[in-house]
Formats: structure tokens, sequence, C-alpha cells
């Protein structure tokens, strides 16, 4: 393995490591937790937050960060609720919508990032500001949604064996992580968002549009970040403003767990999947303790992040050390 | 011509602010004094406005440095809940048994949050991880460890002497501004009449050539995180004096980002170099008059959120060199038209 596709595939072998080690503690732990029904329960609970990161994987693999994520779902899920319950709108296109509303503020925060240069940092700080003072606007209330069609959508489920059920909000989980694997790995436009990642002058020089790709890559995590509204409208039945609250660092915790690095170029959805998974385990672990509070998970997924990072740290070093000799 | 200062932008939106709460607010100037202080609206944004001014005394350093602090809200919640454990003890915390201390809790408190700073500082100066990540790691665990420390529950206390800190008044004028005013003080002789502030610039505009001159670059950014840190316990004390409770999930939540919004607003770039603690100040005052004028102006509250995302783009792309140019462009072609 060359020194090059060591720091690519590392960080990946040792996010899954850490996730069959910890799945195989929980499981020798706990008699129930190696099931299917477990396995499916997990994805289900963490399909939001799965979506959401693997657009946010676009973006930081370009090196930027995208912070409204959270409040962007939290949008999503209000607009999604408020157009069906209030305004009557059929859940097909009510549904849809939230995706519309997530790529149009994306654009408007990819062409403030790409095209006048600001920092993203401070420009998905403000629209996080924005989106969830809009979804507070629209409702401060939860609003319930009742619809004959909607109902029929969040009961939908595949029956696998063992009583473990695929759910609506899974699959599109599922397919979310292939497309973007695809997106990835198979288009010009994902070899385009490594060569920025990698070094966006280089990129500019070869004469791939990185201004407009750049774009791109924040309309996709908003289109993610609305899709991750309406799974979570779906998964709740419900729309509330200020769902997603901190879930931006979930989703950025995730990511890195997953071995994508914060500085872009290397990383990849795959990961992602992984470290949505890690997450899923630790809080399912955590929930069948029981005994143990919720805020061990914080704790918990604190220590793993600073694992990974630490992990990512010798890696690059090793790396580094390998070019000078 | 005279260089116009970096926080000149913020302070014209802030004027504006006032200007439109003179021409439209009734009462919004008029200050009254009522037991031996000051009371009014402009005292209030002052005074409303200490926490998120603490916290970006210590994030213009961090950020002049090239990094940024994500973590002060959740060290706001672990210094906050230090104190509360310490002046109330109650069952089940880690503070049980003993006698409760209110004479500890101040420093204890500070030293709690000193000691998140220096850890923060530990990952980024000698670890050399990304600032972001480096204290999001404290964002996440952060809010985690105060949750353990308080177990689970919202402590609250009666402490008059505590409760000073934020609600009581020296010379009319509430404490927290006082304290902001001390820090402010402090942190301009660090910046400006030692050569820490030289140092801290010299490192965010080019870490390798500060190494060359002998700057200890890594010593530098150690020490402004966990200033950073201090800052935050700082800010967390007075919010908690001020509720007379430490609410670990709530205490200082978002307040990060109103404090790298002041700071950035008030014209230090996120890239790192030049600092402007003044502009740090006017940003914070800017946030917290926004809030104040809607609460005032009866709007819903949540209309705040979306003010501060205009305020904020609209005063970044001011000071962004590619969006004046763009501007220069339209006003030098109109007139030939």
């Amino acid at each position: 393995m060359s020194r090059a596709s060591l720091k690519e595939k590392l960080p990946i072998l040792i996010t899954a490591s850490v996730l069959v080690l910890l799945t195989l503690a929980a499981g020798l732990r706990f008699d129930n937790f190696l099931s299917l029904r477990v396995l499916m329960n997990l994805i289900a609970d963490n399909a939001f937050l799965g979506v959401i990161a693997v657009g946010l994987t676009f973006v930081i693999l370009t090196g930027g960060i995208d912070l409204s994520v959270g409040s962007m779902m939290g949008l999503g899920g209000i607009v999604a609720a408020e157009l069906i319950t209030v305004s009557h709108v059929h859940p097909l296109i009510a549904l849809l919508v939230p995706i519309a509303v997530g790529g149009f503020l994306g654009w408007g925060q990819g062409t403030l990032i790409a095209k006048l240069g600001l920092p993203p940092f401070l420009v998905t700080l403000s629209g996080l500001f924005l989106c969830r003072g809009i979804a507070l606007a629209i409702s401060r209330e939860s609003v319930q949604i009742e619809h004959p069609f909607f109902r029929t959508l969040t009961n939908w489920s595949v029956s696998l064996p063992a009583k473990a059920s695929l759910s609506l909000g899974s699959i599109v989980f599922i397919l979310v992580v292939f497309g973007g694997m695809i997106l990835a790995r198979q288009s010009r436009f994902g070899r385009t968002v490594y060569a920025i990642g990698g070094n966006a002058n280089s990129a500019e020089l070869m004469g791939l549009p990185v201004r407009r790709t750049l774009v791109w890559t924040y309309v996709l995590s908003g289109m993610c970040a609305g899709l991750g509204g309406v799974l979570f409208a779906l998964y709740t039945s419900s729309g509330n403003a200020i769902s997603g609250t901190g879930l931006e660092l979930d989703a950025i915790a995730t990511v890195v767990i997953g071995g994508t690095l914060l500085s872009g170029g290397y990383g990849s959805v795959l990961g992602t999947l992984l470290g949505v998974l890690t997450l899923g385990v630790v809080q399912t672990a955590i929930t069948f303790m029981g005994t143990l509070s919720s805020w061990w998970t914080r704790i918990v997924i604190g220590t793993l992040l600073l694992f990974f990072m630490l992990v990512q740290k010798v890696i690059e070093l090793a790396a580094r050390r390998g070019q000078t000799t | 011509m005279r260089r116009v200062p970096s926080w000149a932008w913020a302070a014209m939106v802030l004027a504006g602010v006032l200007l439109f709460n003179a021409l439209f607010t009734p009462g919004f100037f008029s200050i009254v004094i009522r037991d031996g202080r000051f009371f009014g609206s402009i005292v209030d944004i002052f005074n409303r406005a200490a926490p998120v001014g603490l916290l970006a005394l210590g994030m213009t350093l961090v950020i002049a440095t090239g990094g940024v602090d994500l973590s002060v809200g959740a060290v706001m919640a672990i210094g906050g809940t230090i104190a509360a454990g310490l002046i109330s003890r109650p069952g089940e915390t880690p503070f049980a048994g003993g006698k409760p201390q209110p004479a500890m809790a101040i420093p204890v408190a500070l030293f709690g949050s000193l000691l998140c700073g220096m850890f923060n500082g530990l990952l980024v100066a000698v670890i050399e991880l990304q600032p972001i990540v480096a204290t999001l790691l404290l964002m996440v665990a952060g809010r985690g460890v105060a949750q353990l420390l308080a177990n689970g529950q919202i402590l609250t206390f009666h402490d008059s002497g505590f409760a000073a800190l934020a609600r009581g008044a020296t010379l009319g004028i509430p404490n927290p501004v006082w304290i902001l005013l001390i820090g402010f003080v402090l942190f301009s002789v660090l910046a400006r009449k030692t050569a820490m502030g030289l140092f801290v610039e010299a490192t965010g505009s080019n870490p390798v050539a500060a190494q060359y001159v002998g700057i200890d670059a890594r010593a530098i950014r150690f020490a402004v995180y966990a200033l950073s840190g201090l800052c935050a316990g700082m800010a967390g004390l007075i919010t908690t004096a001020d509720i007379q409770a430490a609410d670990a999930n709530n205490a200082g939540l978002y307040l990060e980002l109103d404090a790298i919004l002041a700071v950035s607003v008030g014209g230090t770039a996120l890239a790192g170099g030049r600092f402007s603690l003044v502009g740090s100040m006017i940003g914070a005052l800017l946030m917290q008059a926004l809030t104040t004028t809607i609460l005032t102006r009866g709007v819903s509250p949540e209309i705040t959120l979306v003010l501060k995302a205009a305020v904020v783009v609209g005063v970044c792309l001011l000071q962004a060199p590619a969006f004046r140019e763009i501007l220069a462009k339209r006003i030098r072609r109109a007139p030939a038209q």
C-alpha cells in the first residue's frame, strides 16, 4: 500500500474497526443487541442525521463548512408541516418543497462564499440564524401532521425477517448514501470536489470550474438538510421549528469520525455512513444500559471525536515523514 | 488619507440602530435613577451585552491568531455549574457533602474554566489540531461534563452576595458593565501596552514567519485559548448569578456564535492577523442593541435571529474586497450612462 493510499484508507479502516469493536462489546453485554431489528431501528433513528451528514461530507471535502444544516432541517420540517396541515397542500408536493427551499438557501450561501469570497464559517453561521428565525416566525409551536396519505407514508415499511422492518426514511437514507458514493467517486463533480479540497489554486489552474462546483456543494448540502427535515417530519409525524438544534455539530462529528479531514481533500461518503452507524451504536448502547444518563452520549461522542482526531494527526505526521525521507 | 478603522462599518450600523430608536422608540434614551442606580434601555444594552462582550474579548485574540473557539458556550455552562454547585451543594452531585462554600465559588469556577481553555490550547497549540475541530470537542462534550457535575439537575441557589455579581450596581452602574469594562481595560493593556498584541498579530498573519523572528507561536496560541476559557468562565458566572441557577443545557447556548459574530462584525478578519478589541465591543453592543430594540418595539423575538443574520452578512459584504470591487464598478459605470 503506498503512502498516499494509506493516508486515504487508514482512517476509514480504523473507523470500521472501532465500529465493529463497539458493536461486539455491546453485543456481549446485552443479549438482544446483535439483531437485525436493533440495526434497522438504529438506521431509522439516525436516517435524518445520516442524510444531512452525506451532504455535509461534500462541503467538508472542499475544505468548507456548513453550520446551517441543523436549523435548515428545522425549517424544512416546519415548512412541510405547515403546508400539509394549514395550507392543505398534498403531502407529495409539500414534502418536496423543503428540499427546494434548502437547495435555494444553499445556493445563496454558496454564492456568497464562492463568488464573493466570504468565509464559509461566517456565512453559514448567519444561515443558521436566518433559518432558525424564519422557522420560528412560521410557527413557534410544534405542528402535528394529519393527512391520510402522510400516515400511509409514515407507516409504510418493508418487512424483513426476525421482526425487523425497513422504514421509508431508512430506504431514503440508504439511497442517499449510494447516490453520494457514486457522485463522489464516479462523477466529474466529485473529482472536482476532491481537487478543490486538495488545493483550490491548483484546481483553478487546471481549468476546473472551482467556483461553480463550490456553489453546488452548498446547494447539495442545503437540499440534504431539507430532505433531513422531511425525514424528521416523517419520523415524528410533526414539524417543529426548534428541531435540529445543535445537529450541525453531530453531523460534523459524524463526518470527522468517518475519516474525512476537515481541511478537505481526503474522505469518503462510505466513511460518513460508518460514522453515523458508530454514533447510532453509542446511542443505542447507552439506551440499552438504562442506568446511564443521556449526557454520557455527548461525553462518549466527544471522546471518540478526540480519538479520531489524534489518529488523523498521527497518520498525517507519518505521511509527512514518508514524504521528506 | 487617514486609515479608516476596521470597525467603522459596525459603528455606523450601531449608530443607525440608535438613531432609529431615537426617532421611533419613545423613551429609549431616557435614564432614570432608582435605588441609587441607573435604569433605561441604554443601560440595559450595556448590561446585557456584558456576557457576550466578555466572550468577544477572549475570542478576538483567538481569532487574531487565525483560530476560533467554539467551546465558550459550553465552558460558560461548566463555570456556572461549578459555582452553583459549590454554593448550593444539592444531593447526588459531586458537590454533595461538605459545607457550602460560596467564597470558593468564584475562584474555583474561574480555575475550572481556565483548565477548559488550557485543554483547548493543548489541542490547538501542542497537538496542532484544527481550531474548529479541537474546540468542537469541548463544545460537544462540555455540556455533557456540566450535566455530569450537576447530575442532570438545574442547580438553583440563593446567595445575595453571589447574585450581586449580576444584579448589583456600583456607583449606579450595573456590576456586569464594570466587569466588562475591567476586562476590556486589562485586555487592551495586555494587547497594546505589551508585546503580546504584536505577537498575536504576527502569529495570525504568518505563523512560520513569526516562528523565524523568534516568537513562540505555540505559547501564544496556548495562552489565547486559556484566556478565552477564563473569559467564558466569567461570562458564565454573570449569567448564573443573574438567574440564580445553573442550567447545563441552556446556559450560554448559541452565545459562542454571538461572540464570533461580534468579533467579525467588529472588523477582525476570521483569517487572523489584525484585530480590534474596540471593534469587538462595538460588535457585542450592536448585537445587543438589535435584540433590545426588537424587544422594546414589541416585534416577535424570532425576527432578532433573521435580523442578526442580515446585519452580519451585510457588514461582512461591505468588508469583503470582492464585493467592494463590484460595487465600485457599478458606481463608476453609473455616471457614464
